[in-house]
């Protein structure tokens, strides 16, 4: 048994029994982050601030929110706008979080992409990245479910029917994850749960990997320089603070980054208070009827490029293009063939394949936006192929890329 | 050595208790996540055919899902009977023809509009066209309107049963 002498403070106390000090070193202290960094590495902090604002926020939703088909959009519109205190206020931050969560999680993918993040010892930053990516989705996806609006009902129908497979058409796999013929009681009830239990613990789980991928390969650099993070941390410690490479977590990067986040924190709440409509459907206003489709049925903004993947082409090959667009991100570090791990600009023909593919999926977004009418049918069309031929590309233009 | 051997017989053993364990559990989750019997049995819905208009689409409901009912003018009858794949799906009670079908497109599930003077339905989802018999006229929608399980008797018409029309109908490929 450890030896345990008479404490002489509070904090000698809990040291003796959970070691604080050391933990704080190997968290804080002592975990170094690259000096040569801009401000787009604080997109992580500023993500775990968005993932706490929508837990409190759904906390207080959650007290008053009732998963019963008859209640449920009285007691978001009515309940919960009109009788809770500041009810709107969590349900404003909830929504615009909600929305805003995926626009850093796009600039936080696309700054990992730039930079060459994904490789050389960060492969699971990133296949963990994506799979936060797919469980955010996920959540968000059943999180829209719950107001149970007419954009809740059709968005369900039509995204549980993608499960039947095109042509597999299999009808009992969808009635199995609905619980009925048509989204009801059944399936309100499981997306509810899974929206408030299931798929925050697996998030939760996955920050948590998402973390520990980093410690070993460290944090990427503006240069994609391989730092010796021993000699230049012991550099620092000796109090060469000028000439290290390095600085502490906390609370030098801490400092910059809290900044960055009171910056973005400003912009969200302007949004909450001024700009919450834009994460709130118009139709979604109308309760669910299950015997009148609205005119238009898109999704969220941050799922309409993978939607138009989907829309221009025959069930089929369409779904075969969608489930393409969902994974092919997943292997992007094995789809990468050059060893070089720097900015895009100076990899010859990848400069060209990132920008190409951000454009893309730019106009793939304002093309899903749009009705299915010409010419933004054959735009999204091409825009389509064009994902898919630039991932088919990619392996082939890094392959021959220079050593940079 | 003898003692790694009779651990690693337990570790086996555990691991079948385990085995079996996870493989029942599975089976549970599976089974709760069924749609109830109560749902199942969501009953059958009985149409008096007698009631219709011409060329008027009148929606009615079986098993939550909407269901198109379309009488068949005279000349929209004879067009169809021009086109084989048109009359395969009518069905034919007393003297007129109708249009049955569940109204989700077969694409991904929208509810199609149905405009009278083209006698022709719309989704408005992605797009996708079908004539007046549900037959599927413009892609993305990879199959006409499908045909939901009916029977005729007499006057009326018994959705959720299957007769033989609707059987042959099945067989012949008309519906799923
Ligand atoms: S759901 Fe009708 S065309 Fe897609």
């Amino acid at each position: 048994m450890a030896h345990f002498t008479k404490a002489t403070s509070l904090h000698d106390w809990l040291n003796q029994r959970l070691a604080v000090d050391t933990l704080r070193r190997v968290l804080a202290t002592e975990y170094w982050i690259p000096k040569n960094i801009n401000f787009l590495w604080a997109m992580g902090m500023v993500l775990a601030i968005t993932f706490a604002l929508l837990l409190v926020s759904g906390i207080f939703l959650l007290m008053y929110y009732q998963p019963n088909v008859d209640l449920a959009f009285d007691s978001v519109n009515y309940t919960i706008m009109q009788e809770v205190g500041y009810g709107w206020l969590w349900r404003h931050v909830h929504g615009v979080a909600a929305s805003v969560v995926f626009l850093i999680i796009y600039i936080h993918m696309f700054t990992g992409i730039y930079y060459g993040s994904y490789k050389k010892g960060r492969e699971m930053i990133w296949i963990s990245g994506m799979l936060l990516f797919v469980a955010f989705s996920a959540e968000a996806f059943s999180g829209y479910m719950l107001p149970w609006g007419q954009m809740s009902y059709w968005a369900g129908m039509v995204i549980t029917n993608l499960f039947a497979g095109g042509s597999l058409h299999a009808d009992g796999l969808v009635e199995w994850i609905r619980g009925d013929y048509v989204p009801a009681q059944a399936f309100l009830n499981r997306f509810f749960m899974l929206h408030v239990l299931l798929i925050p613990l697996a998030i939760i789980g996955l920050i948590g990997l998402h973390f520990g991928a980093l410690r070993i390969p460290h944090v990427n650099n503006q240069d994609g320089e391989e730092i010796d993070f021993e000699a230049e941390a012991a550099k620092y410690k000796a109090g060469d603070k000028r000439s290290s490479k390095v600085i502490a977590f906390v609370n030098d990067f801490m400092s910059k980054d809290m900044m960055v986040v009171g910056i973005y924190l400003i912009f969200f709440f302007y949004l909450v208070f001024f700009h919450y409509d834009f994460a709130m459907d118009p139709v979604n206003f109308d309760p669910a009827n299950g015997l009148k489709t609205p005119t238009h049925i898109y999704p969220e903004w941050y799922f309409l490029w993978s939607y138009e993947i989907l829309r221009p082409f025959s069930t089929n090959v369409g779904l075969i293009a969608f489930a393409f667009a969902q994974v092919i991100f997943f292997l992007l570090p094995f789809l990468d063939r050059s060893p070089n791990a720097v900015p895009a600009s100076r990899r010859g023909l990848f400069k060209y394949w990132f920008w190409a593919m951000l454009i893309d999926m730019i106009i793939l977004t304002a093309m899903g936006k749009v009705p299915p009418v010409e010419p933004f049918g054959t735009i999204g069309f091409y825009a389509a192929l064009t994902f898919i031929g630039l991932w088919i590309a990619l392996p082939f233009i890094t392959m021959f890329e220079k050593k940079a | 050595m003898k003692n790694s051997s009779r651990r690693g017989f337990m570790g086996k053993a555990f691991g079948a208790v385990a085995g079996v364990g996870a493989v029942g559990a599975l089976y549970a989750m599976k089974r709760s996540w069924d749609p109830l019997p109560s749902v199942k049995a969501a009953g059958f819905t009985t149409l008096d055919m007698s009631a219709y208009k011409d060329n008027e689409l009148i929606t009615e409901k079986w098993r939550g899902k909407p269901i198109f009912v379309l009488k068949q003018t005279k000349t929209m009858a004879e067009k169809a009977e021009a086109n084989p794949k048109d009359i395969e799906r009518l069905i034919k009670v007393g003297d007129s023809y109708f249009m049955v079908c569940i109204g989700l497109c077969t694409h991904l599930g929208c509810i199609p509009g149905y405009n009278s003077d083209e006698e022709s339905f719309l989704c408005a989802c992605h797009g996708g066209m079908y004539d007046f018999t549900g037959e599927v006229t413009k892609a993305p929608p990879p199959r006409g309107l499908d045909i939901p399980p009916f029977k005729v008797d007499g006057n009326k018409l018994v959705l959720g049963e299957e007769g033989p029309e609707y059987k042959k109908m099945k067989e012949t490929g008309v519906t799923l």
